[in-house]
């Protein structure tokens, strides 16, 4: 367990002077995430609001060597560079040894990169996958994705008249990454660094494909204060709606577990976009969301030989 | 660099075997491809040199085109020497990394097998798949036969990574017609090969940790316009780099490439221009002509990108007719792409001839002697009243 | 501040790298975000129990720590979030969100 006297001797990978909005989740992810790792690094980045405003030419946040092709590919275009690094390595034209991952947001990874993702990690090839999990589509200006959890309100799901926001609940990729029976697979969040961290080091120690999900909460969608970004994780992981996770070699092992589980209406309160499901007449809709996630944690727990 | 011939191999092969073979013998570090007619074969021969050793090859066998593309363009980008092949749906798939490869300026490789776009879905040869891909900023050489498809794919390698291009190249034959059928061709010795296209020295790698890069950063207002510039500088440059290579490999194979085949051109009064398979048939027509007394030539375009539309206006420009013989459609009520290309390159001449497009062969239609002799028979008609009515034709459909 | 190389000037098209490739990794640190900033972090070196919370959960990595301490806030980065502010210890409290047009000490 790496301590923040530590992890703060690594070097910054990403750097000051991005553009990303005061408070966002995602550059925590990443900083976090990449103080994992002491070898060289290759990112990829599938196109979002972490990749515009990381990279606005003539300027890079990035210090290490990073690519951005498109929205719906991240993984198959680092599939692509370890792929090169594989062959290279091989013929001795690379000296070192290198580590590759790739970001996206929940839109490019859960909806439109999923493709792309499930076919990289099919392959076998060693790469980690970041999902900065923001649940909808943020760069665009907040539009749903299959990640957008029941009831919240985005700009393609407003909180209408007759619809009271996003109906149905959101896709459990990470489930799904785990179900690709890849080495390593695991749920994170910004205010568990140590957790993140320690997951971080395990997926790039992998011998294959990993994947990582994070929370990344954006203060402009879920309507919060910036200051409450690492605040909202973690009641998000209180409440059992993000629980932290792995499912290591196909073993599932909770790795966190609140003493108290919190009703997740003190996760809802916090955010904007869940306001309409507070009036009576959508009451139901928070009990729906309970439900839900007393199922999914009761699940994980049976998975994890909890109960 | 002085070149010397070399033996040669003679072996009978199909386009698609063809192709395969120059792919071992320039021994890419990365091939990142996915099966589709008629270009499957390709992938599955590579397949057996990746299988055996016979190449040091990381072969990627990605769950889609537009994966393909992806991963050769991180491949490239990370600094390995980088193949694909594809044809028809899977080359519509990959249109969006088309143009992310030429912007990031990789030297991919990738052999084309034309085949027609759907609807209706159809497996059989024409253009409408690369030309389509005209403007992405890929290089594009076209190939009469499988002999054409192997020499090509090995001076691909070549042009695409020169200093002063450093663009993409396709590599087009046609599906079936060439890729399926069996030709003697001779095939140069595997280090003549290895030599001739020599190692990969990439730009900006993303594999080195001394120096690390960002690709795809976004480009406003700023700056978007000066890197597409660029690109097209490139592409001006490319027909002095294609010259070049083309006669290096003469030196070395006795086979030297330019721009186009210009058959009987000299002093024809009537010429076609066709790109593929049916320029064969197209000169043995202009040649039994010839017989009867009528001044028939043919020029057969071999790099559409960059066009070389100064010497194709050379070329062309003393005809009185030509004939525009369009594989694709461009469904822009004035015919086909090679039409408009062709059309342009004559309108500054002073003397200009009148040129018609016949749109031919979509969907695999077979393209008969007949048929092309029916053409110079309609220029030499044109030539007589000295005016176009009708400036595009289809041909061989039925009414 | 340790500053990357960066373009002063905009270049024209044959002076770019190709590809619109950046050569200078990290060369964002020469843009500055602090101007976005209406909250500015007050930092109490004496309260301070360089736990490093705040540090790990700064999205612009504009705390500076050197050998393991917090050294400075870099202000040409920071945007004013008031994370910092919100993560350190509650009974440490060793940062104040200050509104910059009452910030007196020039930092
Ligand atoms: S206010 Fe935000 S950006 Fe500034 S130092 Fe604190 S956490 Fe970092
Ligand atoms: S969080 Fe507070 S106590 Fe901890 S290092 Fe930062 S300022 Fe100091």
């Amino acid at each position: 367990m790496p301590s923040l006297k530590e992890l703060s001797r690594q070097p910054e990978l990403l750097t000051g002077g991005h553009r990303l909005c005061a408070g966002c989740g995602a550059p925590i992810v990443v900083r976090q995430a990449l103080k994992a790792l002491d070898v060289p690094l290759v990112a990829a980045n599938a196109t979002g609001c972490l990749e515009v405003a990381t990279a606005i030419y003539p300027y890079t946040a990035w210090r290490c060597s990073w690519i951005h092709s498109a929205f719906e590919n991240a993984a198959a275009t680092i599939s692509g560079v370890e792929a090169a690094y594989r062959s290279l390595k091989r013929q001795g034209k690379v000296p070192g040894e290198f580590r590759f991952v790739a970001f996206g947001g929940d839109g490019g990874t859960f909806d439109i990169g999923f493709q792309s993702l499930s076919g990289a990690a099919e392959r076998g090839h060693r790469f980690v996958y970041v999902c900065y999990d923001n649940e909808a589509y943020m760069n665009t200006g907040i539009q749903r994705s299959s990640a957008t959890p029941l009831g919240a309100e985005t700009t393609t799901t407003p909180a209408g008249e007759v619809i009271p926001g996003k109906r149905g609940h959101r896709k459990d990729l990470t489930a799904i990454m785990a179900a690709h029976d890849i080495p390593y697979v695991a749920q994170v969040s910004p205010s568990h660094w140590n957790d993140l961290v320690t997951k971080m080091k395990k997926a790039f120690d992998a011998e294959g494909p990993a994947f990582i999900n994070a929370i990344a909460p954006c203060p402009r969608g879920w309507r919060h204060d910036g200051s409450l970004t690492i605040e909202v994780t973690r009641v998000a992981v209180e409440t059992c709606y993000w629980p932290l996770y792995e499912v290591d070699h196909g073993k599932w092992r909770l790795t966190y577990k609140p003493r108290q589980k919190k009703p997740v209406e003190e996760w809802l309160k916090m955010q904007g976009r869940f306001r309409h499901l507070f009036r009576p007449e959508n009451r139901h809709l928070i009990d729906e969301i309970q439900a839900h996630v007393d199922r999914k944690w009761e699940e994980l727990l049976r998975r994890c030989g909890e109960i | 660099m002085a070149v010397q011939a070399v033996t040669q191999q003679k072996l009978a092969l199909t386009g698609n075997e063809a192709v395969a073979m120059a792919m071992k013998q320039i021994n890419p570090d990365v091939v990142a491809a996915y099966p589709i007619t008629p270009q499957t074969d390709i992938v599955q021969y590579f397949s057996t040199f990746v299988a055996d050793g016979k190449v040091k090859t990381e072969f990627v066998t990605v769950e889609s085109e537009h994966s393909a593309m992806s991963a050769c363009v991180g491949s490239c980008a990370a600094g390995a020497r980088t193949m694909t092949a594809t044809s028809s749906q899977g080359l519509a798939l990959m249109w969006e990394m088309l143009y992310i490869a030429a912007g990031f300026r990789l030297p991919i490789v990738m052999p084309v097998v034309n085949r027609a776009l759907s609807a209706p879905i159809n497996i059989h040869c024409d253009h409408s798949d690369s030309m389509g891909a005209r403007d992405s900023g890929w290089i594009q050489l076209y190939s009469e036969n499988a002999q054409e498809a192997y020499d090509n794919t090995i001076q691909a390698v070549r042009i695409a990574e020169h200093a002063d291009v450093r663009l993409p190249v396709m590599v087009c034959q046609d599906g079936f017609v060439i890729s399926h059928s069996l030709m003697n061709l001779e095939v140069l010795p595997d280090e003549a090969v290895a030599s001739f296209v020599g190692e990969f020295a990439p730009r900006y790698p993303l594999l080195d940790a001394e120096h690390p890069v960002t690709y795809g950063a976004l480009a406003l207002q700023d700056s978007y316009f000066e890197a597409r510039r660029q690109i097209a500088d490139a592409m001006s440059r490319a027909p002095a780099v294609i010259l070049e290579v083309g006669k290096e490999y003469g030196r070395l194979s006795g086979r030297e490439y330019g721009f186009f085949e210009a058959h009987r051109l000299e002093d024809a009064e009537v010429a076609v221009v066709a790109i593929g398979s049916a320029a064969g048939s197209a000169k043995a027509v202009a040649d039994s002509l010839r017989g009867q007394g009528i001044k028939a030539g043919v020029l057969k375009v071999r790099v559409f990108r960059p066009w070389p539309w100064r010497e194709i206006g050379d070329a062309l420009g003393s005809a009185r007719v030509v004939g525009v013989m369009d594989r694709a459609d461009g469904l822009s009520n004035l015919g086909g792409p090679l039409f408009g290309d062709i059309r342009s390159a004559l309108y500054d001449r002073t003397r200009r001839p009148l040129v018609v497009d016949y749109i031919y062969g979509l969907g695999g239609r077979d393209v008969s002697l007949e048929d092309i002799e029916g053409v110079f028979r309609d220029l030499l008609r044109i030539k007589d009243e000295g005016r176009v009515t009708e400036p595009v034709t289809y041909l061989g459909v039925r009414e | 501040m340790n500053k990357e190389p960066g373009p002063d000037r905009i270049l024209g098209w044959k002076e770019m790298p190709t590809g619109a490739v950046i050569t200078q990794a990290g060369n964002a640190t020469r843009y500055q975000t602090g101007d976005w900033r209406s909250l500015r972090p007050e930092w109490s070196q004496e309260k301070c129990i360089q736990c490093l919370l705040c540090w790990v959960f700064c999205p612009d990595g504009a705390i500076i720590v050197k050998d393991g301490k917090i050294a400075e806030f870099d202000f040409e980065h920071c945007k004013g979030c008031g994370i910092c502010a919100q993560e350190c210890p509650p009974k440490v409290k060793a940062i104040k969100m200050v509104p910059e047009e009452e910030v007196t000490e020039v930092k």
